[in-house]
């Protein structure tokens, strides 16, 4: 799923070593998993589990890190697809709703605040990130990052 | 709150960037990805990149430079010109592009933006209305750099868009295209009320006011601008310091 084009140039940027995959036993077998997505979480999770790779990802042990879609998959229940997630996170994603004040897709650059992961070292409190989406985690108490658009929502778990 | 947006727009042609001045520092101002570093390290918010070559040759050499840009840039860029099909979205969000533009094939095709916006999610598809008001005073979606009015009125285009799954529109009045007059803000305004989708305003940019005005009274989400960027006119950072000052939300 998604754009796999900027995580590996970030990765290459970064010079780590990596591989994109969907084999199970790569997954398994690798130091940390990236599960990156742009698009939709009802087909994201329709290709995990063609893929066979929903109880791999629940039941690994090294660090995981979801990025957009592939960390909305990683809660409960998505709203987009009305779709039963991963459930690592006990959270629901929910769509946001639009005002005359309130554009969706929230799109553009806002700022994160509660950071409360060492994730986010070197990055303080109140820098700007894009953000590209119409769905977002419920706050709860896995929440890590918090940004505002109409309401305050998890913006990393 | 999500910060308004100034999006410098670079035209493009066989892999080279056309128009723009030689700005200090810069060694290449034809070459697309120095000079959208230039942009981004100003402090532009995204960066558009508009294909205009006519041959399939130049094309190719598009495709190309979109994988350059994704390596050498950071901060999200959309590409635009002569995008007709899901292939050629495909091939672009392959080459790293954030977002794709598409204006004349929707309107040719609009089922295209319900293909690519399904396929890809409603974030990666902007719909570019180039709308021209008419003497009967009807804004009238136009295709072909403006010279043809196509049989779409801009608010109901702009709302038939946004149902089939575009997730921007990016609007540019072709009576203010190139004036340097200054935006529509009313029909702006108008059209904030009619979708839910953010606005980018385009065309007509002479003056930090002009953009300043967009952005209030129009109320658009963000600002796109070629020319007054690229003859170094005013820079992108000393723009959004002006806009700042007249308490305009933006990322500094």
């Amino acid at each position: 799923m998604g754009n796999l084009r900027s995580v590996e140039n970030v990765l290459k940027r970064l010079g780590a070593e990596f591989c994109v995959t969907a084999d199970a036993d790569v997954v398994r077998a690798a130091d940390r998993v990236l599960l990156p997505g742009v698009g939709n979480a009802a087909e994201a999770m329709e290709n995990l589990h063609k893929a066979g790779l929903v109880d791999v990802i629940r039941s690994l042990r090294q660090p995981v890190l979801g990025i957009c879609v592939g960390m909305q998959v990683m809660c409960r229940h998505s709203e987009e697809g009305d779709v039963d997630c991963l459930n690592i996170f006990d959270t629901h994603v929910k769509r946001f709703v639009p005002t005359a004040d309130l554009k969706v897709p929230h799109m553009g650059w806002n700022k994160i605040g509660n950071l409360e992961s060492k994730l986010f070292k070197g990055i303080e409190g109140g820098s700007y990130v894009y953000f590209v989406h119409s769905f977002y985690p419920e706050l709860c108490p896995d929440t890590i990052a918090t940004a505002t658009h109409g309401k305050m929502f998890s913006a990393a778990l | 709150m999500v910060a308004k947006r100034i999006i410098p727009c670079l035209d493009v042609k066989d892999g080279r960037t056309v128009k723009g001045v030689n700005f200090v520092d810069l060694r290449d101002v034809g070459d697309a990805v120095e000079l959208g570093q230039f942009y981004a390290k100003g402090g532009a918010d995204e960066l558009v990149y508009l294909d205009i070559s006519a041959t399939r040759e130049g094309r190719n050499t598009f495709t190309r430079l979109v994988e350059r840009i994704s390596d050498g840039i950071n901060i999200p860029f959309t590409v635009g010109g002569g995008i007709s099909s899901l292939d050629d979205a495909s091939r672009l969000l392959d080459a790293g592009a954030d977002k794709i533009s598409i204006n004349s094939a929707a309107i040719a095709n609009p089922s295209l933006i319900d293909s690519i916006a399904a396929r890809y999610g409603s974030q990666f598809v902007v719909v570019a209305i180039d709308a021209r008001q008419m003497e009967d005073g009807i804004w009238r979606a136009t295709t072909h750099g403006g010279s043809r009015p196509s049989d779409k009125e801009l608010f109901s285009w702009a709302r038939e868009a946004q149902e089939r799954g575009a997730g921007e529109i990016l609007f540019t009045s072709m009576n203010h295209d190139g004036t340097r007059q200054g935006y529509p803000c009313d029909t702006f305004a108008q059209l904030a009320d009619t979708i839910t989708i953010p606005i980018i305003a385009s065309g007509g940019a002479g003056s930090v006011e002009d953009i300043a005005e967009v952005l209030t009274v129009g109320r658009a989400d963000a600002a796109l601008a070629a020319s007054i960027f690229h003859f170094g006119e005013i820079t992108v950072a000393q723009l959004k310091k002006e806009l700042r000052e007249r308490n305009i939300d933006v990322r500094l």
